[in-house]
């Protein structure tokens, strides 16, 4: 970034006069990111274990992110470029309240396109786009124990991570299938990471877990209400676990995306009227754009465009 | 084979600050062979039966453990993942409230396959199998794999409980008041299938228990326990037939008669 910076430095309005309040940059003083660091760092030496950290207090509530947020605090500098996804989407209201967050106290650029991003936040997916080495992915965890609707106590879960027993991942699985006559987790799905610790991948759908396999990205989890940090250093086996007589697969669309046409992607569900209409689309928002600009073509995006035209 | 005792206890001792939970106690244990502990409430057998099973620290004395390769170990002197793999494989628990041995929120079939996949089975299909097997020789209907223990009744669950603890195909088996809060014609059928199991499997057991009915039933020897001390031990149907102490004299002639 070779242009001068015209933005307002955080803390400062337009005219420059410094406020009453002014943030540290990023939002986070910098013992706390120090701190934080220090957690990634081991996470990172240790992939999957989940390492407790000291978690602040956010200016959002538990459940919005706020793991994830202090670990993108924590690795933000003023040339990094931002991604902040919701489902995939850009432009729903958790992504765009923490990209203007982080607008307002680092004063770093956002975008929306996935191969642009240097750090992408996200809730429960990860982008269409396939990451690229140098890019890193900030997960917001909920929950970050896999066994924990299994197990809860904290004291024995965390022996059975220490002695390996993972016995009880599979319990949950062999319940799926003698319920439902196939692994019916669909996300959130268990993962191994590195042949050692088992892994909550929060709850990205199970979908998403071949991309996270040998991933050239950086992939970080912060759950703040939790106070764990964990990670998946870029090029590591991260493997579903499964059955022999009944492998790990993951879920499969019988159409392509109503606007864009892709298919091989993951789709939401839109419910168009109350008689049963809906159309399937692209989760990521930014994935569907792109290709609606290379000129890709769904079944529903004319109707679209002829309705807004005959609307106009 | 069995010209060797599976578990050497010497002179272990328990003490609750200065309280004694159970004292000097020393035994051997053969294989095949099941070892009743009988008391009254607060005599020490829980203490003893949970010290033997490495659930509880003793303050002093060891208990040696003859593993499947033939060497003894110290269980104490085992690191904790060794005792867990041994505890999961080698050995059963059978508590007297199935709640707490059993997961309320699986399914039976879950419940008897957990043994299997901790010890890395991951064929789904060998697995319901070996769990309906087993099922069925504990008398649970094989329609019932797939309910939760919580819809079983009392019987039922702690023959689950048995089950899930057999599947590995343990050498020893430890049983606190197997039969407590059972009535009697429950506990009668549940006492002849132990018994079945434990003469087909060749098992050796330790059965924890206040009622001389269930360990004339199953023992072939028994130790009386009172205040934290053994005060009586022989075989079974002699301390029956003939108690020498005082103690066992009295906790005999007190069986209801009817």
């Amino acid at each position: 970034m070779s242009a001068p910076d015209t933005r307002p430095a955080p803390g400062q309005d337009s005219a420059g006069e410094t406020e009453l309040a002014a943030y540290n940059f990023a939002y986070l003083d910098e013992q706390t990111k120090r701190m934080i660091r220090r957690a990634i760092l081991k996470a990172i030496a240790i992939p999957g274990y989940q390492v407790p950290f000291a978690s602040r207090e956010m200016p959002m509530p538990y459940g919005w992110g706020t793991g994830g947020v202090q670990v993108t605090a924590a690795i933000i500098g003023p040339e990094d470029v931002l991604k902040v996804i919701d489902q995939g989407a850009d432009d729903t209201t958790n992504a765009v309240s923490i990209r203007a967050f982080f607008q307002k106290v680092a004063a770093v650029r956002a975008t929306t396109h996935t191969a642009d991003a240097t750090i992408i936040q996200t809730r429960h997916r990860i982008p269409e786009h396939t990451l690229q080495e140098g890019q890193v992915l900030v997960y917001q965890v909920p929950i970050p124990e896999p066994l924990r609707f299994l197990e809860p106590r904290e004291t024995e879960t965390r022996k059975m991570h220490a002695l390996e027993e993972y016995g009880l991942m599979h319990v949950k699985l062999y319940e799926d299938i003698a319920r439902h006559g196939r692994i019916a987790t669909t996300y959130a799905y268990p993962v191994k990471v590195h042949g050692r610790y088992v892994m909550d991948p929060s709850p990205t759908p199970k979908f998403d877990n071949p991309k996270m396999h040998r991933s050239e990205a950086l992939q970080l989890f912060g759950a703040g209400r939790e106070k764990r940090i964990y990670a998946v250093p870029p090029h590591t086996d991260v493997v579903s676990l499964d059955f022999e007589d009944h492998p790990f697969e993951v879920q499969q669309f019988d159409r392509p995306c109503a606007l864009c046409g892709a298919t091989h992607v993951y789709l939401d569900e839109v419910v168009l009227d109350d008689r049963g209409g809906r159309m399937f689309v692209c989760s990521d928002t930014d994935y569907c754009e792109t290709r609606q600009a290379e000129g890709h073509v769904g079944e529903m995006l004319a109707t679209t465009a002829t309705d807004r035209e005959a609307a106009e | 084979m069995s010209d060797m005792p599976l578990l050497k206890v010497r002179s272990l001792s328990k003490f609750y600050g200065n309280r004694i939970g159970c004292h000097d106690v020393s035994f051997d244990l053969w294989p095949g062979e099941v070892l009743a502990i009988v008391g009254e409430s607060g005599s020490g057998k829980t203490t003893l039966l949970n010290c033997l099973s490495t659930r509880l620290m003793p303050s002093t004395g060891d208990v040696q453990y003859r593993m499947r390769d033939g060497d003894y170990r110290d269980l104490f002197r085992m690191s904790e993942a060794e005792r867990r793999v041994l505890m999961r494989t080698d050995w059963g628990f059978v508590h007297q409230n199935p709640a707490d041995g059993l997961r309320m929120t699986v399914s039976a079939g879950a419940n008897v396959g957990e043994r299997l996949m901790a010890v890395g089975d991951r064929h789904y299909g060998r697995i319901r199998a070996t769990a309906s097997e087993w099922l069925s020789r504990v008398e649970i209907d094989t329609d019932r794999i797939d309910d939760q223990p919580r819809a079983f009744s009392g019987g039922m669950r702690q023959r689950l409980q048995i089950a899930r603890n057999l599947v590995t195909s343990p050498r020893l088996v430890f049983m606190d008041e197997p039969t407590g809060g059972l009535d009697v014609s429950v506990q009668a059928r549940l006492l002849d299938l132990v018994r079945g199991l434990v003469s087909d499997l060749g098992l050796s057991a330790i059965v924890v228990t206040h009622d001389l009915a269930v360990a004339r039933l199953l023992s072939h020897r028994m130790m009386v326990m009172k205040g934290g001390h053994v005060i009586e031990h022989g075989l079974t149907d002699r301390v029956l037939d003939d108690p020498r102490e005082p103690y066992t004299q009295l906790l005999v002639s007190s069986i209801l008669q009817v």
